[in-house]
């Protein structure tokens, strides 16, 4: 069959079209995005019929999944791992609920928070919703995982957690591809009484959920990604769950490690798994990607067992991502290190594109807050975000998606003049309306600066919901027609915006304004696309 | 044979054009390849790497460990420095010497350059205006891998292919404007220093 070089997400991507996938729902966030992307870019989906739309935030993605999933066809949804809490609701209770057509939803975790607010690890979920969870390691295992996943999902009405962390999201290997399977027809669940989670109902399907859980660990499409390898050596067992695996077995590329290795890459495993290394072996070391779960769960509270060695006693460290380096020397293993960094070299965050339209509206923003005092800019999730570093230092808070609206009503609650809340237009139709409905119920003093560029900027210019809606949206949501303003933030707007600014702010009550102005990049990628159509 | 290659930049010099050209080449040779790519917020005008793994073996990690690099090409000279510590005692640095100054604190170029010459095997290349001769600034990545080919365990026929087929979408001008570049390049590093 064809081999292609594949992102890790990418690899999962083409593995559930090639497992028959009827429709992937998302919302993008690093490191999960390329996930849609490569099915929205896939030449054969029109003609297969695969739904690929963006949804407006990862709660709708879940549910909407489930839908198709009621309706009997495989799905799959994907997202960052903060989007997870987002989903939780739906995800959570559509354990409950269990699937009629398959159904994956993948979860990138980002540990080391390369481009997030935290490294939570999204196993945890699994293990709380009752949920099996796949971990690959491999681009090749991801894709072949797929297959498994889906089967298992149809198998026991199960949703299926598919972790993976940003490594394997975006890092490129040969995949070789399998024929790929139609797609399931319609077919309405044999019993259709089990997704009205009614209490009397709920109650009967959660002790189905528990049992179902602890028979699946046995299935041969979860045990046989949890592989056992011996070595004489016994003072030492390792177990190496994700992409540790790899950063274990490269310290060993050239003779093998000698002591036993359990890779666990499926959840839940059983006992006579683990148990399998933990007797042959004097001590173990747990190695895995985000935070201490199996090393935990091996441990219990009381930790009077075997000698463990892991995240919990700093062996390895507390928190933070792998590298072969960290895995050899928790292994005692030598490692050499080049030269050091020399001091001429600085720091390079990231920063605006140069033209960026936010860059007038902070401008503005701070120009105009000069006579009112600091303290009371409450931002949100986006681009607009890198507002907090200097030259700007606009904004207080960046908290979770919408929480700039919400966190605005509170502070002014509390009496904090002006408050302020900016956001941008697909953070805003994510989890932004609902906060202003609170606003406009109980009419907050507050100002919503909506920056609308007309994508969803930071994850590369996806569309956006919200696109030539923004005010519409605000004026349904019943803010006042005369306190909705629009802006056009630029350089030469300037004045005229800080004056817009500061009318809003004294005004004494709920007032939108949208700073409207297409990114620069998302522009001229279209420049670029008509240009060469022409 | 095995060979790791760290290829560095601003976000949107092209460094990602880079990995797939010898992406190209290593999967025509039959070669095991991983390549890990910085993806979301750093791509703002902030620093950027690829990590490119390609060996006769299967590859193990995704991220190439310290001191292990054979090869760092850098599009940005002080992004060059920003890798040491992942080149190996052995491994060479091949990096324009035109900086890209988007940060207030950018250092005298002289003080990165001389930073780099105290790495034994090293190649600057005035990338941008090599490119420029021939026909687009634009092609100065391919300037460079052109420079670095030669520590590249692949055939230099392999990168030309890739050449071609990457950018083949683009028209035949564009396709013969990076071979050109590549091979300026590449005649750069062979030549003795002058």
């Amino acid at each position: 069959m064809q081999k292609l070089l594949l992102l890790g997400d990418e690899a999962i991507a083409r593995a559930a079209l090639d497992a028959g996938l009827s429709g992937m729902y998302a919302y993008p966030g690093t490191p999960s995005t390329e996930i849609m992307e490569y099915i929205q870019s896939y030449p054969l989906g029109t003609e297969i019929k695969v739904h690929r739309e963006w949804s407006s935030n990862e709660k709708t993605a879940m549910e909407a999944a489930l839908g198709m999933s009621y309706a009997g066809k495989r799905v799959m949804v994907a997202m960052k791992h903060v989007g997870l809490n987002v989903a939780a609701d739906g995800f959570i209770n559509s354990a409950i609920t269990g699937v009629n057509g398959g159904l994956i939803v993948v979860v990138a975790d980002d540990p080391s928070m390369h481009s997030s607010q935290n490294e939570q690890d999204s196993r945890f979920y699994g293990k709380f919703a009752f949920v099996p969870v796949y971990e690959p390691s491999t681009q090749q295992e991801a894709y072949d995982m797929i297959f498994d996943a889906f089967e298992l999902s149809e198998k026991y009405f199960t949703p299926v957690l598919f972790r993976i962390t940003t490594r394997l999201a975006h890092s490129r290997a040969a995949v070789k591809l399998r024929e790929a399977l139609p797609q399931k027809s319609l077919k309405l669940p044999s019993d259709s009484s089990r997704f009205v989670l009614l209490p009397s109902i709920a109650r009967k399907r959660y002790r189905l959920l528990l049992n179902t859980y602890d028979s699946l660990r046995y299935d041969n499409r979860i045990t046989k990604y949890n592989t056992f390898t011996d070595g004489e050596n016994r003072s030492l067992g390792v177990i190496s769950s994700g992409i540790a695996h790899n950063y274990l077995m490269e310290n060993f590329t050239e003779t093998p490690p000698g002591f036993p290795v359990l890779k666990i890459a499926a959840y839940p495993y059983t006992k006579d798994q683990i148990r399998n290394i933990t007797d042959k072996c004097e001590t173990v070391l747990v190695l895995e990607e985000g935070y201490p779960f199996i090393e935990e769960s091996l441990r219990g509270f009381l930790d009077n067992g075997k000698k463990i060695y892991g995240r919990l006693d700093n062996t390895v460290p507390r928190d933070g991502e792998l590298n072969p380096a960290i895995v050899a020397k928790a292994l005692g293993l030598s490692f050499p290190s080049g030269p050091d960094i020399p001091e001429v070299v600085k720091m390079r965050p990231p920063s605006f594109c140069k033209g960026c339209g936010h860059i007038d509206m902070f401008n503005a923003i701070n120009e105009a807050l000069k006579s009112y005092g600091p303290g009371g800019v409450f931002s949100d999730i986006g681009c607009y975000t890198m507002a907090a570093l200097p030259p700007f230092s606009s904004i207080n808070s960046c908290v979770d998606m919408g929480a700039s609206v919400t966190m605005a009503i509170g502070a002014s609650d509390a009496g904090l003049f002006p408050a302020v809340a900016v956001i941008g237009d697909s953070t805003f139709t994510h989890s932004g309306m609902t906060g202003l409905l609170d606003a406009v119920v109980k009419n907050s003093n507050m100002t919503l600066i909506i920056g609308d560029n007309s994508t969803t900027g930071m994850t590369g210019g996806q569309k956006s919901q919200g696109t030539g809606r923004i005010a519409n949206i605000c004026a349904g949501l019943g803010v006042e027609p005369d306190h909705i303003r629009m802006i056009i933030p630029l350089r030469k707007n300037h004045e005229e915006n800080i004056r817009v600014m500061k009318e809003e702010f004294d005004y004494k009550g709920v007032s939108v304004i949208i700073a409207e102005r297409e990114c620069i990049q998302t522009a001229s990628k279209k420049k670029r696309s008509e240009s060469s159509n022409e | 044979m095995k060979n790791d290659i760290i290829l560095s930049g601003v976000g949107g010099q092209g460094i990602l054009s880079i990995a797939a050209v010898i992406g190209l080449a290593a999967v025509e040779n039959n070669l095991f390849l991983k390549q890990s790519e910085v993806h979301g917020m750093s791509q703002r005008g902030g620093d950027v790497q690829s990590h490119f793994r390609l060996s006769d073996k299967p590859v193990m990690s995704d991220l190439i460990p310290y001191g292990r690099a054979d090869l760092i090409i850098s599009v940005e000279p002080m992004e060059s420095l920003r890798y040491l510590p992942w080149l190996s005692k052995t491994g060479w640095i091949v990096t324009s010497s035109n900086p890209y100054i988007n940060i207030p604190d950018y250092p005298p170029v002289e003080d990165i350059l001389a930073e780099i010459r105290r790495i034994p095997n090293n190649i600057i290349i005035d990338a941008d205006a090599i490119a420029k001769e021939c026909g687009s600034v634009k092609a100065m990545n391919m300037v460079i891998l052109g420079a670095a080919s030669p520590y590249i365990n692949m055939p230099f026929e392999s990168l030309g292919n890739a050449i071609r087929s990457l950018f083949g979408r683009k028209g035949e001008d564009i396709v013969s404007l990076n071979l050109k570049a590549f091979e300026a390049g590449l005649k750069f590093s062979a030549e003795p220093v002058k």
